[in-house]
């Protein structure tokens, strides 16, 4: 069997992956006769037997589990409607908020208001239903700062391996960053405009090697070399 | 008779002239562009011969007016439709009978190649645009379309790529243009998926004979296969390392 193995490899919505039996299809991909197909533009990952296609572009697909920033555009009986920019709006019950709320009580737009921005974690997602939690230590309701939105596709890049890429952006701008796995990102402090110049450039070339060290480049030259 | 006999040979036999002396199984000059409007998920610009056609995508997002969406899948609007200034006459904006009927069409004939199982209770968007019209403007749409549908980062089966073919004279010619349309007799415009092998769009004007048809299909077959290429270099083009 072989050992995990990184080709970094564009492919194209139905190109031939591979034809063989001996592998399996992952994420974004599929079987047909003896050959694996991709279904999407993006690169090819091959990891032990299975053979996954990483998109490039595309709308944020909810994942449970995932960190999102998303606002707050409608409150309902027993909870609140947020737009996260995917297919479907999510919806944020009272039971996913810490502490016991007495609906009778209080009105709910004391506690969330409609136009408030929320870092939410997606707890559940079924069909077109997207529940979110406030349960989460990293949650919370943004007051200040601002907010930038990126292609969701390139979210992994920007945080970098173990959040490589958000440390050395945050060491270097000085800024508090937080990330929202839908392409949203808010950042208050420091450097602002460097580090949204520098969210810009990952963007655009998110799918070019040696992007940490263009980007550290950045921060010690000042200045924005454009690469070939 | 025998004058029409007479007429008919010379014809077969007299060399044939295209415009821009163009081989009888050539297309026009073709650019495909990925990714030129920035405000949609997905665009691409095809460019044959005069005729140009931009395709942009949005979604998959959520369904409106709600009654429209289908539990189990996707649904795909197309819109075609011509700007006023694309023909030579001023056209008039809004939808026509004709720009229903072709958006209708390019809709089904891209539909086969989008996994819409994969984006329940959604709907996805395709809005094509023709610039400049000078014959051929669904199939234009269709390769535009298809691009911008990759260029979204939707599942897919294969990009379709289409072109037309026809007859003019007794001999096959491919990806009729202006005039060359009015002369033939028949014209076949056709949707491929390559990797398959399938068609998805068949239509034609005209009559012809059983054998003329699957001989220009076959003519428009491997047109498309060229153009399948020419899409895929631009896509590798926008996102390559």
């Amino acid at each position: 069997m072989k050992e995990k193995q990184e080709s970094r490899k564009l492919v194209l919505p139905g190109d031939e992956l591979i034809n063989s039996m001996d592998y399996l299809p992952g994420k974004n991909c599929f079987r047909e006769g003896n050959s694996i197909f991709s279904k999407k533009l993006g690169l090819m990952q091959t990891t032990g037997r299975v053979i996954m296609v990483i998109p490039l572009s595309g709308v944020y697909m909810p994942k449970t589990g995932d960190m999102v920033i998303g606002e707050v555009t409608d409150i309902q009986s027993s909870g609140w409607v947020v737009d996260i920019k995917s297919v479907h709006d999510a919806y944020l019950p009272i039971s996913g908020v810490r502490g016991f709320i007495d609906t009778s009580k209080t009105e709910l737009s004391k506690i969330y208001d409609i136009g408030d921005t929320i870092y939410a974690k997606i707890s559940m997602v079924s069909g077109d239903s997207i529940h979110l939690s406030m349960q989460d230590v990293r949650s919370k309701k943004f007051t200040t700062g601002r907010l930038i939105r990126i292609s969701s596709a390139k979210v992994p890049r920007l945080i970098g391996k173990e959040g490589s890429m958000i440390r050395l952006v945050k060491d270097n701008t000085g800024c508090r960053i937080s990330v929202g796995q839908n392409g949203i990102v808010w950042l208050e402090g420091g450097n602002e405009e460097k580090a949204i110049e520098v969210f810009k450039t990952i963007e655009e070339e998110a799918q070019k090697d040696g992007l940490t060290d263009k980007i550290s480049k950045m921060f010690k030259g000042g200045k924005n070399e454009k690469t070939k | 008779m025998a004058s029409l006999t007479k007429s008919l040979k010379c014809s077969k036999e007299a060399k044939m002239k295209r415009p821009n002396n163009r081989k009888p199984t050539e297309f026009r000059p073709l650019t495909v562009v990925a990714g030129v409007v920035p405000n949609a998920d997905g665009s691409a610009m095809v460019k044959l011969g005069k005729t140009t056609a931009i395709a942009s995508v949005y979604g998959p997002r959520s369904v409106y007016p709600k009654w429209k969406r289908k539990a189990d899948r996707a649904i795909v609007n197309c819109t075609y439709s011509m700007v006023p200034f694309s023909t030579d006459e001023r056209c008039r904006p809004g939808p026509s009978r004709r720009s229903t009927e072709i958006s209708k069409v390019i809709g089904d004939a891209l539909l086969p190649s989008i996994f819409v199982e994969e984006y329940p209770k959604t709907m996805i968007d395709i809005y094509i645009v023709v610039i400049q019209a000078h014959s051929g403007t669904r199939t234009v749409g269709i390769n535009a379309a298809s691009v911008a549908l990759a260029d979204a980062g939707i599942s897919m089966r294969d990009i379709v790529s289409s072109v037309a073919a026809g007859k003019i004279d007794n001999t096959y010619v491919l990806d009729l243009e202006g005039k060359e349309e009015d002369a033939s007799k028949c014209d076949i415009p056709i949707a491929y998926m390559p990797r398959k092998k399938k068609i998805t769009l068949l239509q034609m004007d005209g009559d012809l004979s059983a054998k003329d048809v699957i001989e220009i299909i076959n003519l428009a077959r491997k047109g498309c296969e060229q153009i399948h290429e020419k899409q895929k270099e631009a896509l590798i083009k926008r996102w390559g390392i």
